[in-house]
């Protein structure tokens, strides 16, 4: 008896001296009832805070139940959390301030039913946090009902016939799915009933603090409790109630310990040193201002369409960056949305010399079609006088239009003669280069350089482009040496 | 710096680590991966703290603990996982803390479809979640301006204690376009309000319950001072060829690029028409709307809904001009042919 008088002496340290933050005129009082576990258990916060000198470091998540008001009490920064979300709010706030000791304190609704998604993931990464979970198997703050922690048969307002397997299923326990988890390190059930009871969930909460100073990750805290209000009995009643009923169902003791071995994990400062941060983003200062080398006036309005690993994409990504280091304004948008059409990849590229509006090409004035069913789905959308590259080595049919530019060109051929068939892309920007005369081979090339991933290609895809821009139809093979 | 040709959606990322983002929670959704993706990549390079959350509720709240903690944080999704993020984005408006939310949207209702549409317009510029409270809504309709309004909502955030939304759409987030990062570092700064988990934040609580009806109207009269202030300070438009126009089309997002080639054409055709381009949405933009009205016949509101924005256009000049619609929706872009087709048929029905 002496040990429970130690913890439930009126005002521990680590509570404010005055409720101030308390609605109502009574600011000495918790507003927790008579027998309530909630105020042995918040004393034993209090006190282990203060104890081990973290209690500046602490942030309390409170949750939404009957703790909902613990920032009422404990002295240390408080975070209100919504509904069930406690172990998120407590997972940012626990990366935001890696050296804070982070406190996510839950009731079983809370927790076990509308959170349980985040208390899983918290727990199965291993967050630098200590979890307290006050389980007294039903819904305070509401006045009553089920929680997923009540025991079958167990009456309440929403099980007025007592808890039914058929309709509700088992009561859950929490603890024992947490110790299954890879990333937890300490899990223990406690309950708040005598005082060699108290005394162990004093020591539990101590450990899990202790493991968080330390780094050494998630600790998991399960108190089985009372609540005579909604169970209707006394406070002795409620205690005899938990032995004889809670805990028979939610064994207490340790069920996962990996303390000895578990290693401290910190986390790094951020960083802001702009040379780190520009190096990183891959940004570069810009030399001199930028100036537009291109001579090219007006719009070109390009759809390059292929199967998937033809390259469309990138070879229209291509032409939109060397654009861009010619001065000029660029677009390209990926197949995206209903234009896409006949089962291709594609791309549209708008080079201009003025701003572009719609990124979206609809009618084109260049086409490059690197099979059969891009030619289809778009060769009647290339405006009169447009140009079409038709990949001659994938496409046997001719272009049904007269009124449009075409050039066949085997670009798959090419590529393969040169030695890497996944460079007809580049072959067709070649072709492009030549006919329409609005780039400079230079540009592309550097391009390339800065960009292409695999370097050792990059004298082959210089070939290739070369190649395109040689080719001269009438030639069965593009390659002119 | 340099221009550097890059996608709408990895462009927020860029602008977020400039602008001293140190916490990235987010969760999977077509057609805004990229910016997770892009978090996931260049965050941890940083010593910035990435994580992929075990769903949108989660990825909202850790957010909301990280702002709690005082830290510059964001998350970013489409529209199934606004819907989602609803709940905190409201308690993030109640506890008052700053956030900055990107949703790339794309059709819907339900799980609708991963093309573009602007139908979460409502569910982001009107609230969304429960309460009378705001968010901060800009608008980019370039891959320059996902960066730029990255950076900026992170500042709106902090300046209001406010969430501050970059609502774009899926074209705008999937184009490459070139881009001119700011050559400047953002180090976030310690906010004092904030629970940092030392001695002098100790004395500081984050919370949206207040039990007495005089406090919790204390903090919707501090909260609607704050909209108040944003409707008076932070509106903003762009014009696009308005001198002279008898018809004003007013849109936001790719639907105003698309707007702009139809308005060059129809004004090559000789139809006086221009355009109001939104950047905010709350703020709604009306003086500019309302200072246009006398001189002009009419407007056009188009978008990519069954109708949201246009309302806003509605009660922004009182019903002063009439209002004409057009929105598509599905996922399907409006062409150029199909918005100057709608423009001229408003503009001869006013004009003639």
């Amino acid at each position: 008896m002496e040990q429970t008088k130690i913890v439930t002496k009126s005002k521990p340290t680590g509570f404010y001296e005055n409720f101030d933050r308390k609605v109502g005129k009574d600011k000495k009082t918790t507003h927790y009832c008579p027998g309530c576990s909630h105020g042995i258990v918040q004393k034993l916060v209090a006190e282990a805070m203060v104890d081990l000198g973290i209690q500046d470091r602490t942030i309390f998540i409170s949750p939404v139940g009957c703790s909902v008001f613990s920032y009422y009490y404990l002295d240390a920064g408080n975070i209100q959390a919504p509904h069930g979300r406690a172990p998120a709010v407590a997972t940012g706030a626990a990366r935001a301030r890696p050296d804070s000791i982070v406190i996510s304190y839950q009731g079983d609704g809370d927790l076990a039913a509308i959170g349980t998604s985040e208390i899983l993931h918290a727990a199965n990464r291993g967050e630098n946090m200590t979890v307290i979970f006050v389980n007294n198997a039903i819904y305070g703050m509401t006045g009553g009902q089920m929680a997923p922690t009540t025991l079958v048969s167990q009456k309440t307002l929403t099980s007025p016939a007592g808890r039914l397997v058929e309709n509700d299923g088992f009561p859950i326990r929490m603890a024992e799915i947490i110790s299954s988890l890879g990333a937890p390190t300490y899990v223990e059930r406690t309950a708040c009933t005598d005082s060699k009871n108290i005394m162990r969930t004093r020591k539990a909460i101590r450990k899990g603090l202790q493991l968080q100073i330390d780094k050494k990750g998630f600790s998991f805290i399960e108190i089985l409790s009372a609540c005579p209000t909604n169970w209707k009995m006394t406070p002795k009643d409620s205690v005899q109630w938990i032995k004889e009923n809670l805990e028979p169902y939610f064994k207490l003791g340790v069920l996962k310990d990996i303390s000895d071995t578990r290693e401290a994990r910190s986390r790094s400062q951020p960083i802001f040193d702009p040379a780190t941060v520009f190096g990183v983003l891959g940004l570069k200062k810009e030399e001199k201002q930028a100036v537009r080398t291109s001579k090219f006036a007006g719009e070109r309005r390009l759809k390059i369409a292929g199967f998937g690993g033809q390259g469309a994409l990138t070879a229209g990504a291509l032409i939109a960056e060397a654009g861009m280091n010619e001065g000029l304004h660029t677009s390209w948008i990926p197949s995206y949305g209903p234009e896409m059409r006949g089962g291709t990849a594609n791309c549209s590229v708008i080079i201009s010399d003025k701003r572009v509006g719609t990124p979206i090409v609809t009618t084109s004035d260049v086409l490059i079609a690197m099979n059969g069913p891009s030619l289809d789905a778009f060769e009647n959308d290339v405006v009169k006088n447009g140009l079409i590259i038709v990949n001659s080595s994938m496409i046997s049919r001719k272009v049904a239009r007269t009124d449009v530019r075409v050039v066949y060109v085997p670009l798959t051929e090419i590529a393969s003669e040169l030695g890497l068939k996944a460079m007809a892309n580049s072959v067709a920007v070649g072709v492009f280069l030549q006919h329409e005369k609005i780039l400079e081979r230079k540009t592309v090339c550097d391009v390339l350089t800065t960009s292409l991933k695999k370097q050792s290609a990059l004298e082959l895809n210089f070939k290739a482009i070369d190649a395109g821009m040689t080719f001269k139809e009438g030639q069965k093979k593009g390659i002119t040496q | 710096m340099k221009h550097e040709l890059i996608k709408g959606n990895e462009a927020v990322i860029k602008g977020a680590l400039l602008a001293g983002c140190t916490n990235y929670f987010g969760y999977p959704i077509t057609p805004a991966s990229e910016i997770a993706e892009a978090a996931a990549y260049y965050f941890p390079k940083l010593n910035r703290c990435f994580i992929q959350a075990e769903s949108e509720v989660a990825a909202i709240n850790m957010v909301y603990g990280a702002a709690a903690a005082g830290s510059r944080c964001m998350t970013a999704s489409s529209g199934p996982g606004l819907s989602l993020k609803q709940e905190g984005i409201s308690y993030l408006a109640g506890a008052e803390l700053p956030a900055v939310v990107v949703d790339v949207m794309r059709a819907g209702p339900g799980l609708g479809n991963v093309w573009p549409e602007q139908s979460d317009y409502n569910q982001i510029v009107k609230g969304g979640g429960h309460g009378s409270y705001k968010n901060f809504v800009l608008a980019p309709n370039s891959a320059q301006e996902m960066c730029d309004m990255t950076i900026q909502a992170f500042d709106i955030a902090d300046k209001y204690r406010c969430t501050a939304v970059v609502l774009t759409d899926g074209c705008i987030g999937q184009m490459m376009e070139p881009v001119k990062f700011p050559d400047k570092v953002v180090v976030p700064q310690e906010k004092d309000w904030a629970i940092h988990g030392t001695a002098e934040t100790r004395k500081n609580v984050i919370t949206s319950i207040y039990m007495s009806t005089e406090t919790l109207k204390d903090l919707n009269d501090r909260l609607q001072k704050k909209y108040a202030e944003m409707q008076t300070h932070e509106q903003r438009s762009e014009d696009f060829m308005v001198e002279g126009a008898s018809l004003i089309v007013v849109a936001y997002g790719i639907t105003s690029r698309i707007a702009e080639n139809a308005i060059k054409e129809l004004r090559a055709k000789g139809l006086k028409v221009g355009m109001i381009r939104l950047q905010t949405l709350f703020p709604f933009p009306k003086d500019r709307l309302q200072k246009a009205v006398p001189l002009i016949k009419a407007m056009l509101a188009a978008e990519m809904s069954a109708g949201q924005m246009v309302d806003d256009v509605k009660l922004a000049i009182e019903h002063k001009c009439p209002v004409e619609f057009f929105g598509t929706y599905g996922g399907s872009v409006p062409t150029v042919g199909q918005m100057s087709d709608a423009i001229e048929k408003a503009y001869q029905k006013h004009t003639s």
